[in-house]
């Protein structure tokens, strides 16, 4: 147990102490030192911040990410089911793709202003095709024997879906759902660089502009820190979800 | 009970079409234990999965209990001889056994008690909770058998349940199967090429061609009704059956399949 805390946490921390000893003595305005970073780290984000810039960020990120689980789901299983389906829509899924999100931003700004909507659609338009695609894949590589017993034992509709496909191709969802979960932190900041007026992303080019430098470092301190929070939560719902996959090997 | 005539599945695809079953007319009566045996690879699961409905047949009729077969019969249950990816990797063992009676209207205690008589017919009664990847090879096609049995099909078909697990565990799996089908009596069509096994388990053994396979003939099992691994194996009649499915079986291999059932017609 320590000796696994100790490989966990013996990285970060002997990375944060070299930052610290080599900033030390900075007076460098741009490579503030770290000391200077944690006390505005502490200042900036611990009070009303948390809930005026870094809340509505993450709410916008979850909406977001739910709803391209919901339809990156959803589509996946209908193509993957429907071999005639996913031939005619392949191409057009592969075109869709290979659009860099961020450069649907003013696009998307034309259709959907610049409020909350817009950056809920910037990040759904990235992270729908790594669930989409990956459930897709998973969901044709139900494995063909229980895909019969299915048949044989007249286990149809709902209790297919449910039992069968939706299970068959969890591991591959959630592999979707990670990758999706990295663009998706992305996106939410790119999309509160354009046009916005609270946010992560926005309050981080608003220290830029105004040359707070040690903020605006705290600011993407403080979004790895999202980050490595999220992921964790992530691994915490995997455990659950693919309890029977790990467990198998 | 089960009746198939005529029976004929051409495979097609990638350039190249195979006959799997050239012309296969046979008939089991309802309660009857029917072995089907065969040289391996003589489209003994086509068959098997032609009359389970999860394969269209090229031609012929197939019917079950005076039914035509279009898709899967209700009142049938197969048996695969892959357990371990014939069982539901994620559901638990009470699950796994439970999942098919979730389509039929039956209380929730009911459905309970008919999978904990399941598991306990194949003495598996302290494994509810356990997943099947957590047991032996053996264990899990007991779990496959038991849900089959709380099901309570009107025909068990079993497709090679025991090609892949030692020859003990075997043994105690065959013993397993006679005993639910004389529980039960259901109608038992069980497709193995395992000749020893096919007359020990067997009322009738049904022999077939290599590919494109026709029947090549039937034998009635004369064994009593009771058997027993180191008795019935070791009686005379036993041997003589078995010497008799050998033969017919070694000479199926040799001579290129010809069809017997057009010629005489």
């Amino acid at each position: 147990m320590i000796r696994r805390l100790l490989y966990a946490f013996g990285l970060p921390v002997v990375l944060f102490a070299v930052w610290w000893f080599a900033s030390a003595g900075s007076v460098d305005f741009y490579r503030p030192p770290l000391s200077a970073i944690l006390r505005a780290f502490g200042e900036t984000w611990i009070g009303p911040r948390l809930r005026a810039e870094v809340l509505p960020s993450l709410l916008r990120l979850g909406a977001g990410y739910a709803l391209a689980l919901v339809l990156g789901i959803g589509l996946g299983v209908l193509v993957g089911l429907s071999p005639r389906l996913r031939v005619a829509v392949e191409p057009v899924l592969e075109f869709l793709r290979a659009i860099p999100p961020p450069v649907l931003v003013p696009v998307l700004i034309l259709f959907a202003g610049i409020g909350d909507l817009m950056k809920v659609l910037v990040v759904v338009s990235g992270c729908v095709w790594p669930i989409l695609l990956n459930t897709v894949e998973g969901v044709r590589a139900i494995d063909p024997v229980l895909a019969d017993t299915c048949k044989a034992y007249g286990i149809g509709g709902v209790d297919r879906l449910r039992h069968l496909v939706l299970r068959a191709a969890s591991p591959q969802i959630v592999t979707g759902a990670r990758q999706a979960l990295s663009v998706g932190i992305i996106l939410m900041v790119i999309s509160e660089m354009f046009a916005a007026s609270s946010g992560l992303g926005f309050t981080v080019v608003q220290f830029q502009r105004g040359f707070q430098i040690p903020e605006m470092w705290s600011g993407v301190l403080l979004l790895g820190l999202l980050g490595v929070l999220l992921s964790g939560l992530f691994r915490l719902v995997e455990r659950r979800v693919l309890a029977w996959y790990h467990g198998q090997r | 009970m089960l009746d198939v005539r005529h029976l004929r599945k051409v495979y097609s695809g990638h350039g190249r079409t195979v006959e799997a079953i050239g012309d296969l007319t046979f008939h089991v009566d309802a309660g009857e234990f029917v072995t089907v045996v065969g040289p391996s690879g003589c489209g003994k699961t086509t068959l098997l999965r032609c009359v389970a409905g999860l394969l269209p047949a090229t031609s012929g009729e197939m019917s079950v209990d005076g039914r035509p077969v279009s898709g899967p019969p209700p009142g049938l249950a197969v048996v695969f001889q892959e357990y371990g990816r014939s069982l539901f990797p994620w559901l638990r063992v009470a699950d796994n056994v439970a999942l098919p009676l979730r389509q039929q209207k039956m209380s929730t205690v009911e459905r309970r008690r008919r999978v904990h008589s399941a598991l306990e017919a194949v003495g598996l009664r302290d494994s509810l909770e356990a997943f099947p990847w957590q047991l032996s090879g053996g264990m899990q096609q007991r779990v496959a058998i038991a849900r089959a049995i709380a099901y309570e099909p009107r025909v068990l078909l079993m497709d090679e349940p025991f090609a892949a697990v030692d020859a003990q565990t075997r043994a105690d799996l065959e013993d397993l199967v006679r005993t639910v089908w004389q529980q039960l009596r259901i109608t038992m069509v069980f497709v193995t090429h395992d000749i020893d096994e096919a007359v020990y388990l067997g009322q009738r053994v049904v022999m077939l061609s290599r590919s494109p396979t026709h029947v090549v003939d039937e034998l009635s099992v004369d064994l009593p009704d009771e058997r027993d691994q180191l008795t019935t194996r070791s009686d005379p009649a036993f041997g003589a059956l078995r010497a008799q499915v050998y033969a017919q079986i070694r000479a199926a291999k040799k001579v290129p399949a010809i069809d017997l059932g057009k010629a005489t017609t």
